[in-house]
């Protein structure tokens, strides 16, 4: 009969620190622990020493201090009398803004071109092939002062508009001005508004909006479930309904019976005197930035797709062909599942840079966080070491936010390896 | 190369099993280029349904681009390939048609790594036949116990071994309920003591009648199964005959020296 026993315990000797694998990682860890925070230490010491002698206390305060500047592209309420802190706020929605429409512009073209570029239309790749080397082989600087000079340069200036025979015209039956000042679009009114919530004394938001987000997310909510519904169909019966066109219905009505409500209308710009009134004014330092750092980062987008794709073996394609499956579904269920796990990570890459790249508004005026708290108010209040800390603060925030979504998703299409 | 799995004497005779007058394949005078290095010349191959055809030749003959024209992952450009009275042309119906007969089993594998073992074998029925989920679970699981490995069907393929790899993967194919299955090199990618399991799984097959079509160094599986070995050269068939005759007598020059080398004497 055998028992069974725990092994004899080993005595603890003092190499064990870094010659035993169990405890080796955590010895070093500690190590490096301790060494980052007296390096931490000596810095802010010797800093606090500094700006003692210089007589500059560290403090805030002058957050709370009217700004006394204007800041002339803004998503909120600001004058100048507001606070640095508004001020703030308003180029940290300014530096959302544009990361998150490049983002998005960025994903779409670096998408379509990385897939391009595979295909088998030789001129079609070889044209995106040059696309991807000229943008990324150029600093993003030059292309936000190149576009920036190309939007004040070759667009008409708004006096063009004017007279029985114009030089210039609106776009799209009449709803856009494409100006040297910038773009004039369309925009959303409500007739039958229900009004802002006040949050505090500084911050509204409209109702308007927020009823429409609720609709919207009770519609999509509605969708998946007729879209769930749908797999358990084809679970039972193998035959997929098509549900394309009430899953449309059912996030397409109610909005669209929302908006009639609240009598949304769009306001469209209108030539007045020298210059376009109404409509939804986007200054031509966004739309520089925009288009090129959307440009700039689809070309290292469209690569990482490209490797992404390329990644996945001939292999894949060739046993999901033999079964039977088609091209587009060999693409949906065998290759992109894949190639996603390739491409993510590199992506997240990508959408950091572009917003960390976005601090280079301050090249065309666009009041980003940069231009705001680290540009004027630094200026004018001379708190260098606070603003810029605050400044940091706030890109690390985003980025960390960013790469913890993207790691979420990461996380759950991983592949099991054993 | 290994003729260690088979040394005994063959379980049963390859004349035991049934060949009928149907034609499940029929090639005749196809040729294909690769930009101008002409790859296939003039192949001409009928194969009757339930032979077991052993494909055998030196490496850069031929024999894999001959069986992927088959299924069309290669595309001919001249002759004609008639698959179950189906021909093959760019006609997607056509190819879609043939593809769900023709099951084809890969030297790689090429499981989806993304997918579970029992995902893997009910992808294409769920997608290309339409087959309720829960039928194709039950077929799945049906073929996934003939391979013998019931039991790793909510696994990973990165969790198996090559050679439990290889049996999902004919299991796979033959969830489509194919009529034809076509190996190429099943076994050169696997250890010595997991070749067996595969080529049992395979002689079970060849005993049930399906009509396969193998490209193989594995001469002893020849000997036992095959009622007929294709000897490929340069893009030709240059000589086929039943096992026995293939090998005690070849015909060819050619035959001799490949036989000499692969032989091992
Ligand atoms: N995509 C391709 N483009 C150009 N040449 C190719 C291509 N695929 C194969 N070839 C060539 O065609 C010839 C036949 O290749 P094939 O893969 O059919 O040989 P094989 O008999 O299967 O060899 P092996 O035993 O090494 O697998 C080889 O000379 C190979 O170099
Ligand atoms: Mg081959």
């Amino acid at each position: 009969m055998t028992t069974f026993t725990d092994p004899p315990a080993e005595s603890f000797k003092l190499s064990m620190l870094v010659y035993d694998t169990r405890y080796r990682s955590i010895t070093f860890q500690i190590l490096a622990l301790v060494a980052v925070l007296l390096l931490f230490g000596w810095l802010t010491m010797n800093t606090a020493q500094n700006l003692n002698d210089l007589g500059k206390e560290p403090s805030f305060g002058f957050l709370g201090e009217s700004a006394g500047y204007d800041i002339n592209q803004r998503l909120i309420d600001y004058s100048s009398q507001s606070t640095h802190l508004r001020a703030a706020f308003v180029g940290l929605l300014n530096t959302l803004l544009v990361a998150a429409m490049g983002c998005a512009t960025a994903t779409v073209i670096g998408v379509i071109v990385g897939v391009l570029r595979l295909s088998g239309n030789w001129l079609v790749a070889r044209l995106m092939t040059v696309y991807v080397e000229i943008f990324r082989n150029v600093p993003v600087l030059m292309w936000i002062v190149l576009c920036m000079a190309i939007l004040i340069e070759a667009m008409p200036a708004p006096s063009a508009f004017r007279g029985d025979n114009p030089d210039a015209t609106m776009k799209l039956f009449d709803t856009i001005a494409i100006t040297n000042r910038g773009v004039y679009i369309p925009e959303p009114l409500f007739s039958r508004s229900l009004g802002n919530l006040h949050i505090g004394t500084a911050f509204d938001i409209s109702i308007n909006l927020l009823a429409i987000l609720f609709v919207l997310g009770v519609s999509l909510w509605i969708a998946r479930d007729i879209t769930r519904r749908a797999n358990a169909k084809q679970e039972a019966t193998g035959l997929r309904p098509r549900t394309w066109h009430t899953r449309l219905a059912v996030i397409v009505l109610p909005t669209a019976i929302l908006l009639a409500f609240l009598g949304f209308h769009l306001g469209y710009p209108e030539l007045k005197g020298f210059n376009f009134a109404g409509g939804t004014y986007m200054r031509n330092s966004l739309i520089a930035l925009w288009l090129a750092l959307s440009l700039y980062t689809a070309a290292f987008i469209a690569e990482i797709v490209r490797a992404g794709i390329l990644a996945i073996s001939t292999g894949q394609t060739e046993a999901a062909a033999a079964l039977g499956l088609r091209g587009n579904r060999i693409m949906s269920l065998v290759v992109l599942p894949q190639a996603m796990r390739v491409i993510i990570p590199p992506l997240i890459s990508q959408y950091l840079n572009l917003t960390k790249n976005s601090s280079l508004a301050i090249a065309v005026g666009y009041m980003d966080i940069t231009g705001t708290l680290m540009g004027i108010t630094l200026n004018q209040t001379g708190r260098e070491l606070e603003t810029v800390l605050l400044g940091m603060l706030v890109y690390l925030t985003i980025s960390l936010i960013i790469s913890g979504v993207m790691n979420w998703y990461n996380n759950r299409v991983k592949l099991v390896e054993r | 190369m290994s003729d260690t799995a088979f040394d005994t004497t063959p379980v049963i005779a390859p004349s035991a099993l049934k060949v009928s007058d149907e034609v499940a394949i029929e090639i005749s005078n196809m040729n294909k280029w690769y930009g101008s290095f002409h790859v296939l010349r003039d192949i001409d191959l009928t194969v009757h349904r339930g032979e077991r055809i052993v494909i055998a030749g030196p490496s850069g003959s031929g024999k894999s681009t001959m069986i992927r024209c088959i299924n069309r992952l290669e595309e001919h450009q001249s002759g004609k390939i008639i698959v179950d009275g189906t021909e093959l042309t760019s006609d997607l119906k056509n190819i879609d048609k043939i593809r769900s007969e023709v099951g084809m089993c890969f030297q790689h594998f090429n499981l989806f790594p993304h997918l579970t073992i029992l995902e893997n074998c009910t992808l294409a029925p769920i997608w290309v036949r339409k087959t309720p989920k829960k039928e194709a679970v039950e077929t799945a699981m049906h073929f996934l116990e003939k391979v013998k490995i019931p039991d790793q069907a909510n696994k990973y393929p990165g969790q198996l071994s090559g050679g439990q790899q290889q049996r999902v993967a004919i299991a796979r194919s033959l969830c489509m309920k194919p009529r034809i299955m076509l190996f190429d090199e099943p076994t050169s990618a696997l250890d010595p003591e997991m070749i067996k399991e595969v080529l049992d799984t395979m002689i079970e097959l060849a005993q049930e009648g399906m009509t396969m079509i193998c490209v193989t160094h594995e001469m002893g599986f020849a000997r036992q199964v095959a009622n007929r070995v294709i000897f490929m050269d340069q893009g030709q068939i240059v000589e086929q005959n039943e096992p026995e005759e293939f090998f005690n007598n070849p015909r060819s020059e050619r035959t001799k020296l490949f036989l000499s080398q692969i032989l091992g004497h």
